[in-house]
């Protein structure tokens, strides 16, 4: 063996050159390999560069047209009229508001499943539940927008009789209920990965299956918990359909979640699915909405970075 | 390290069998723990030492399927902690422990030795202040820490933290203390500590103490158990055991025939 392994001699010289070979070969696809590996990465990178660009030089466009403190300061928004204005605070307002009902319903329903599950929930429950509640975050958005409009609103109007048709509330109800399970998910997730030793320690200090959950589980998950409610966030910002079905798409500057209003999403459906002509301002302007919306999501996601790497925990 | 008046009974195990569903993993254990006095536990891995230790806490009714037998007399008042009347959070209220792998709460020092003062509902800012300092002199970390109370402990040495979870145990007043094998995560040095510290607090509490490491039971301990294959084979003083033991197979494993 060892004699196969080296040139000793010199009729063992061709045996070394085909080795070198072989080994050349190897390097060689394992080339072609890393290539194609890079060239699949590179595709959902200058996927996303191509976004923004399109994103960006669209929007320079618009602002040639309108400028930057209107956009910003406006308080209407009727790109489609004579007279055009372009606030786009007034879709900003609808976008925030029902994003606020919605994880004002989910960050806690989320996290008290969360806690349940992990921590309380017998294994063969948490078997069944986790993969149901999954399950909900499979349905697709349209059947949460119709729920919302046909059955949420109804039921809101017998408790507020003043409640219009469409209205924030109801839609960023729905949109919460849809956004628990992946807070539910992934919080759950973080807290199981807290090692069983550190809830030894709670429990032998006395301390009830709550109080531990409370004190150290949720703290030693706070950068799991922390990422859940971020992307939550960015669910509820992004979210479409059922704000485009459920909260009207008027836009309305208003911060009271009674109200029927359009979100930048909503806004960007109508305008997308109309029939106004390439390159006018009016269809420019879902350019600038959909910029604006990236830059809040993004806020977001380095909020949550910067979140996961602040209270990271390493066990 | 011995007094010749007769030690006072602290807890006593009899006739203790423990289960993990069908698997048996106490034999009928009969053994006193004295008052006051180190008393450590040896044998090779999976003798159930550490499984003897846990039931002490009742740490084994956090997971379903483990059963007891027989009963762990606590005395002065001659409770049996192994009682299903009897409630494991009030066991745990009165034995602290240590364990194996320091696990400190991602919290700061303070709140973490606070932490069984605050489950035992103590919210007097004064009192706080002062147990957590007598917790930490007792665990011989205070002059290394006392500057930085609001610091979060996953931050300090792996012997601190160990020191730490001492005080964290010691700030509730615990009337037994455990140690499953307290210095295992250790080195030299942060061991040298933790024996030297254990040696101290047997003035103020009885322990019980896990240990793979014979020198280490030899050097801290007042009263060695050996046990093997979940059965107690020897008990008695820390130098008989270790000088002449009566068993064939506790000579063995200190000697180092085998284990």
């Amino acid at each position: 063996m060892n004699h196969a392994m080296s040139a000793n001699s010199v009729s063992d010289l061709h045996q070394v050159s085909d080795r070198l070979a072989h080994n050349a070969m190897r390097h060689v696809s394992e080339r072609v390999i890393e290539m194609l590996l890079f060239a699949a990465a590179a595709v959902s990178v200058l996927t996303t560069v191509g976004i923004v660009y399109v994103l960006v030089s669209e929007s320079i466009h618009f602002f040639q047209n309108v400028p930057i403190v209107d956009f910003l300061t406006d308080t209407q928004w009727t790109p489609l009229f004579d007279d055009a204005h372009y606030g786009i605070m007034v879709l900003i307002s609808g976008t925030l508001v029902s994003s606020g009902v919605a994880l004002a319903v989910a960050i806690p329903m989320g996290t008290v499943i969360a806690i349940y599950l992990s921590e309380f929930a017998n294994p063969k429950v948490r078997e069944v539940a986790k993969p149901v509640l999954e399950l909900l975050g499979g349905i697709p958005t349209i059947v949460f927008g119709y729920f919302a409009l046909l059955i949420v609103t109804p039921l809101l109007q017998t408790i507020f009789p003043e409640l219009p048709g469409f209205s924030l509330l109801s839609a960023g109800l729905v949109m919460g209920i849809m956004i628990v399970p992946y807070i539910a998910s992934l919080s759950e997730d973080a807290m199981r990965a807290v090692p069983m030793s550190m809830r030894e320690g709670s429990y032998a200090m006395g301390a009830t299956k709550l109080y531990t959950a409370i004190h150290v589980v949720v703290p030693a998950a706070i950068s799991g918990l922390a990422a859940s409610y971020i992307l939550g966030i960015s669910r509820a910002v992004g979210e479409t359909m059922i704000l485009a079905v459920a909260a009207g798409m008027q836009p309305n500057l208003t911060w009271n979640p009674m109200e029927p209003a359009a979100t930048i999403t909503s806004y960007i459906v109508q305008v997308a699915l109309g029939d106004l002509p390439h390159g006018s301002i009016g269809y420019q302007t879902i350019f600038a909405a959909g910029l604006t919306l990236l830059l809040i999501t993004l806020m977001f996601n380095i909020a949550g970075q910067w979140l996961r790497r602040r209270y990271r925990e390493a066990y | 390290m011995q007094t010749h008046d007769k030690p006072q009974l602290k807890a006593e195990a009899r006739n203790l069998n423990f289960y993990y569903g069908e698997a048996k993993a106490l034999k009928n254990i009969n053994m006193p723990i004295y008052d006051k006095k180190v008393t450590a536990l040896i044998g090779p891995s999976g003798c159930g030492k550490s499984t003897y230790l846990r039931s002490f806490n009742r740490m084994h009714d956090l997971y379903p399927g483990n059963r007891y037998e027989g009963e762990i007399r606590f005395f002065p008042d001659n409770t049996n902690l192994l009682s299903s009347d009897v409630d494991p959070i009030e066991v745990r209220m009165r034995v602290g422990m240590v364990f194996q792998k320091p696990n400190p709460f991602p919290k700061t020092i303070y709140e973490n030795v606070a932490y069984g003062l605050r489950v035992r509902g103590e919210k007097n800012k004064r009192v706080l202040d002062e147990k957590v300092e007598t917790a930490l002199r007792g665990a011989a970390i205070w002059e290394e820490v006392k500057d930085r109370l609001q610091e979060l402990a996953p931050n300090l040495s792996g012997g601190q933290q160990q020191r730490l979870c001492i005080a964290r145990a010691l700030a509730t007043d615990p009337e037994l203390l455990l140690f499953d094998e307290p210095t295992s995560a250790l080195d030299p040095i942060a061991t040298g500590a933790i024996e030297e510290l254990v040696h101290e607090l047997k003035k103020r509490v009885t322990i019980l103490i896990v240990t793979h490491n014979m020198q280490q039971a030899a050097r801290v301990s007042d009263y060695t158990a050996y046990m093997y294959l979940g059965e107690m084979i020897e008990f008695g003083k820390t130098d008989e055991i270790f000088i002449k033991p009566q068993d064939k197979r506790t000579e063995d494993y200190i000697t180092g025939r085998m284990g």
